[in-house]
């Protein structure tokens, strides 16, 4: 790296420096938790479409904690934040307008 | 000139757009590709689930308990791995290895208990075409109708979740190379040849085990050409790689496993 990305490197390790290390553990655990509850709601047979909402529901929490905390992007400057999670989120907005439609229309149709 | 006069001053530098360093917005920019990779195989999967009528259930008990400790080690080893960026960033090098082989320590855990899944699948004859024929495979094995009668399963699932274990095998080797440079070749040598050797001629492992040794002939160009100390941006850059195998599987456990759980 040329002197300006090792500038840049060290800032930002200065601010890894101030981050307790008690946090992670707490998302640790809250991410432990939110996959038993998970396993938990699996062995009560819920319906398949409520199932499916609350497990969705909490898989996003996950991973909103895994990309905040763990990932860091919480602590990124705005820029940064807007564009990465706002171009991808775009991009899967547009893939489930494409794909869902069509497959229950296969399904209406009938399977032959 | 005025690049040469801007380096002399070291506490004087271009402020970078994302506030950050340029190896790790180009980790970020290939996170995000990966993201509409993964994003497109569970949209096929999903998609296959809701046109297809019939669609298996064959995660027993036992498979959703090997599941849930296959993310337990998943989630752990995204702990080990924010440690191991903060030893890095505190200038502890004996923690950030410790911490590092930790991390891979959980992923290789996490590739052989997916290895065990995927063999008792194959057992009870949920296949792909393209896999070798079991010896001795019964026409009375519980899914042998499966890959018949709705293909898109095994299709589905083994693109998904292969793509994924792959991802976190190269993830292992990527954190080994940071870890213990070259110290780790002549490991992946030996891990190669106990995985090429140990698996039998009929389990897909026995081929894929290959990409190990392709790896080691990467890692070792990569160590040749370029032979350095990995800082703190390279561990950290390698653990944004690492906690993203990890969201992934976020949604891999609940979609494919939890929603095709058979809970008698």
């Amino acid at each position: 790296m040329d002197t300006t990305q090792i500038a840049i490197a060290e800032q930002v390790a200065e601010q890894h420096r101030h981050h307790g290390k008690a946090l992670f553990f707490w998302v640790w655990g809250a991410l432990l938790v939110m996959t038993a509850i998970e396993v938990y709601l699996t062995y009560q047979n819920l319906q398949p479409v409520k199932m499916l909402t609350i497990l969705l529901g909490l898989s996003f929490v996950k991973a909103a904690l895994i990309i905040g905390y763990f990932m860091h992007l919480k602590y990124e400057v705005s820029r940064m934040k807007w564009l990465t999670m706002c171009s991808v989120v775009a991009c899967l907005i547009l893939m489930t307008i494409f794909f869902f439609p069509d497959a229950f229309r296969i399904l209406y149709l009938g399977v032959k | 000139m005025a690049d040469s006069a801007l380096h002399d001053i070291p506490s004087v530098y271009e402020p970078s757009l994302f506030g950050t360093y340029s190896k790790k917005i180009g980790m970020w920019l290939f996170l995000l590709s990966d993201s509409l990779t993964f994003g497109a195989l569970l949209y096929a999967y999903s998609y296959g689930r809701i046109s297809t009528e019939g669609w298996p259930t064959p995660f027993h008990s036992e498979s959703i308990i090997n599941a849930t400790i296959m993310t337990a080690f998943l989630l752990t080893s995204s702990l080990t791995m924010v440690l191991a960026v903060r030893a890095s960033v505190h200038g502890d090098a004996k923690g950030q290895r410790l911490w590092l082989v930790a991390t891979m320590l959980c992923g290789t855990g996490f590739i052989v208990l997916h290895g065990r899944e995927w063999s008792n699948l194959i057992a009870e004859g949920l296949t792909l075409p393209m896999f070798p024929k079991v010896p001795g495979h019964g026409a009375a094995s519980e899914f042998v109708n499966v890959s018949k009668t709705v293909p898109q399963f095994g299709a589905t699932f083994f693109g998904l979740t292969g793509m994924h274990m792959l991802h976190v095998t190269l993830g292992v080797i990527y954190l080994g190379v940071v870890a213990l440079r070259r110290k780790f070749i002549p490991i992946l040598l030996v891990l190669w040849l106990v995985a090429w050797l140990g698996t039998p001629v009929y389990s897909p492992f026995h081929y894929g085990a290959h990409v190990l040794l392709i790896a080691a002939i990467v890692c070792t160009i990569i160590l040749w050409l370029k032979p350095k100390l990995y800082d703190s941006s390279d561990v950290e850059v390698a653990g944004l790689y690492w906690h993203f195998v990890d969201l992934v599987w976020m949604f891999i456990f609940p979609l494919v496993y939890l929603m095709s759980a058979k809970i008698l």
